[in-house]
């Protein structure tokens, strides 16, 4: 029983991972209908801007134990630039989407296909050529901007502009590739290492097994933006001002509700959710690119079981879904049911989905036998207005 | 064209002969089929083979995305099925009692009942299409029955990708895991599935199944059905309400479309001499959708063209920096969706051509909406008039 317990502590601290990331790609599919698969690139910038607080404090620690408050400077920093990131986004690309679900699907993969190659090869090289790009042709489109013609004008300003800055960018970025210390990878394709604070390591001992200090911290830190989202959607302004237009986009325009304004300020909450999630693994594993992708997948299908525009719902599934992965995956449940002599056969069926691929399978089974029953998710929205 | 219209004799149709684009489309795809191999270098024509192969797969999709308005995430499952069925009769080709090298890896001593039925090439190459047709099918009528649709489907699609890849990646000891099925060294009709005249006769294949594979699309959207499909994607609600059944569309759609995917696994597998679960990543079925936004969305050749567009890309911008590529190819979903939505064919047709037209001064060709002139019923009452008038 001690066995059973212990694995569903465990599978509510991968539950709660999930939680936090599918909290903000629920927020924004619930108020957006935008389904964000670059989110779990979102999450890997907030793993490696984690990566990249800890070193500055490995350098600044002199033995007095300060190296221990990184994550918390790195909670707020993985929030921050996660969230900066997703307003980039939002504003670049998918404002001029919005309406077309599918079409955002493909553009968000994109925008994730390039951050991963971005993580790779970063060095700065690129980093300066980037900005050199960015200087010159956004510069120059605000300096035409000025000129009363600027319709008129605009297509040629971009056709000319466009090449000319990439041009200048690219020679520029070419001419210092002799430099050695640009030319060198800030994190290249391996994954690197976070390590994680002392007082996280270790863990509290039930009987024979050990319950880890950093799961935790996860559900903690689960617990506390779950509370801060709560909060801010039921209790500040803007909170408010997301919630109505998530209702009805056109009444809350009429009302004066900036609904643009909304869009972009939900899409960076999201976004930067996804960075507080990307903090969180780093003290699971190490970081890689391509981490991103491992929960991309599971979080959708948090989305898509707990219903749409419901927290509670999301709550409920994330926990469902991690729990049950990790029991049918480590086996004890195969354990439970061993004891029981009339049950054997369900511990023979079970025995073949013990290993964390093979789960993964079940789950989807359970997932879209569930799906039958409620087609719509825990919690469906009512009335008029819900679509599915 | 599968309506034909009651003409009172003595008029002329304006509708071709039915015959004819299948004819043209047959003659283009044999004679590239003959003229290639002279021209090409045998490593091009093998990676022509094998885009050639993979546009299968993208005409299927065009089929349910251009067509229906589905987006499936993942047509991986559908092309790795038919890849593995195709690599396991290869692999059976051995002696009478030997098994595979591989098993004795895993201790397996007898064959497993799943290979029992490829040891025949007739059963192989019914269940190339059956087995990934049967799968969509099933997987649609569990997902359409419950009018789940938009996100909500590409998303379980993609959950669907990625179950069948973790499936097919763990089962070592049924279908060697993660290594995957080899088919270089064994033989097809006495002759190594490696060895140039085998893959010369695949790629020929390839060229005849992409035409053969674009008529059956070209008859299915021509006619009633493929009006219906385009009603569920424009507003399925509606369709509903005229009293039709949109996921039975749906369901047999979706299982076209994957069994077509399954024929493009196939000829793929044989081209590349090797099946691993690799090919239901995430990121290679959303590949696959890419080749048809870029080429043109709802119009078959534009997914033909796109496919081998981008994978001709693919293969020189990753032989001079896979870096390069990687970045272009994020660059490239961007501008597709946001700027080209209709893709190059689209931008050919609705952009391009009249641009040059009104240059040369000719007139802009009328287009009414839906095609007007092509409606049987409309024809015959216009063919009635002109007799009147007479």
């Amino acid at each position: 029983m001690i066995e059973l317990a212990v694995g569903i502590f465990n599978g509510i601290g991968i539950g709660s991972v999930l939680l936090i990331a599918a909290l903000g790609l629920a927020i924004v599919f619930g108020l957006m209908g935008v389904i964000n698969l670059a989110h779990g690139e979102l999450m890997m910038l907030g793993a490696y801007t984690t990566f990249v607080v800890q070193n500055f404090f490995r350098d600044l620690d002199a033995g007095d134990g300060i190296f221990g408050l990184y994550i918390f400077v790195a909670l707020p920093a993985a929030f921050l630039i996660s969230a900066m990131v997703g307003l980039i986004l939002e504003r670049g690309v998918i404002r001029f989407l919005y309406g077309r679900p599918l079409e955002t699907l493909l553009a968000t993969w994109g925008v994730s296909l390039i951050l991963r190659q971005l993580v790779r090869s970063v060095n700065w090289l690129l980093a300066i050529a980037i900005l050199l790009f960015c200087a010159l042709f956004f510069g120059g489109m605000w300096v035409l901007r000025r000129r009363p013609n600027w319709e008129g004008i605009k297509g040629w300003a971009i056709a000319v502009l466009l090449p000319l800055s990439l041009g200048i960018a690219g020679l520029a970025g070419w001419a210092m590739t002799g430099v050695n210390t640009l030319a060198q990878p800030w994190f290249g394709p391996r994954n690197v290492d976070v390590s994680t604070p002392p007082w996280l390591r270790g863990g509290l001992e039930v009987g024979a097994y050990r319950l880890p200090y950093s799961r935790m911290f996860i559900i903690v830190l689960t617990l506390l933006c779950l509370l801060a989202v709560y909060w801010f959607f039921n209790r500040s302004d803007w909170g408010l001002r997301i919630r109505s237009v998530t209702q009805n986009r056109s009444m809350s325009a009429c009302l004066g509700i900036p609904t643009e304004t909304v869009d972009a300020l939900t899409f960076a909450l999201g976004s930067g959710l996804a960075g507080i999630a990307g903090c969180a693994i780093t003290l699971l594993g190490s970081v890689g690119p391509n981490v991103g992708q491992n929960y991309i997948v599971d979080t959708f299908m948090v989305v898509v079981v707990g219903g749409v525009g419901n927290m509670f719902g999301a709550i409920l599934a994330a926990l469902a879904i991690g729990v049950s992965t990790y029991l049918l995956g480590s086996g004890a449940l195969v354990g439970v049911f061993d004891d029981i002599n009339a049950l054997q056969f369900v511990a023979e069926f079970l025995r073949f989905f013990t290993s964390t691929s093979m789960a993964r399978v079940m789950v989807f089974a359970l997932i879209i036998a569930f799906l039958q029953v409620k087609p719509s998710g825990i919690f469906p929205q009512k009335g008029r207005t819900a679509e599915l | 064209m599968s309506s034909s219209p009651t003409h009172p004799p003595g008029t002329k149709s304006r509708r071709p002969k039915w015959w004819l684009e299948p004819a043209i489309v047959l003659g283009v795809a044999i004679a590239l089929a003959v003229i290639m191999p002279l021209i090409l270098p045998v490593f091009r024509l093998r990676l022509l083979g094998r885009f050639v192969a993979l546009a299968i797969a993208a005409l299927g999709i065009d089929l349910i995305w251009g067509y229906t308005g589905l987006l499936s995430l993942g047509h991986g499952i559908f092309f790795a099925l038919g890849g593995y069925a195709f690599a396991m009769h290869l692999n059976l080709q051995l002696p009478e009692g030997q098994i595979p090298n591989f098993f004795s890896l895993y201790g397996v001593e007898e064959l497993p009942w799943i290979w029992q039925p490829f040891y025949s090439l007739p059963v192989t190459l019914i269940s190339i299409v059956l087995i990934p047709g049967l799968v969509a099918g099933l997987l649609g009528y569990l997902v359409f029955r419950n009018r789940i649709k938009g996100v909500y489907f590409s998303i379980l699609t993609q959950a669907a990708l990625l179950v069948f890849f973790n499936f097919f990646n763990g089962q070592q000891d049924l279908i060697n895991g993660t290594n995957g099925l080899s088919t270089n060294r064994y033989e097809i009709f006495g002759v190594a599935a490696g060895a140039p005249q085998a893959q010369l006769a695949f790629f020929q294949t390839s060229l005849v199944m992409v035409g053969l594979v674009y008529l059956l699309c070209r008859w299915l959207t021509d006619g009633r059905f493929g009006r219906m499909l385009v009603a569920i994607r424009d507003d399925e609600i509606r369709a509903r309400f005229a009293g039709y059944d949109p996921t039975g569309f749906k369901i047999l759609v979706f299982a076209v479309s994957g069994a077509i995917a399954g024929i493009s696994g196939a000829l793929f597998t044989v081209q590349t001499g090797l099946i691993t679960p690799s090919f239901m990543e995430v990121a290679f079925s959303i590949e696959m959708v890419i080749w048809v936004a870029v080429g043109g969305r709802a119009s078959l050749i534009g997914a033909i063209i796109g496919t081998i567009l981008v994978r001709t890309a693919q293969t020189f911008l990753s032989e001079w920096s896979p870096e390069a590529w990687l970045f272009f190819q994020g660059g490239l979903f961007l501008i597709v969706v946001t700027v080209l939505p209709n893709g190059l064919y689209g931008w050919f047709r609705d952009s391009a051509i009249p641009q040059v037209r009104s240059r040369l001064g000719l007139q802009p060709r009328l287009v009414s909406y839906p095609d007007i002139d092509l409606n049987p019923e409309v024809q015959q009452e216009q063919d009635e008039l002109e007799r009147l008038d007479r």
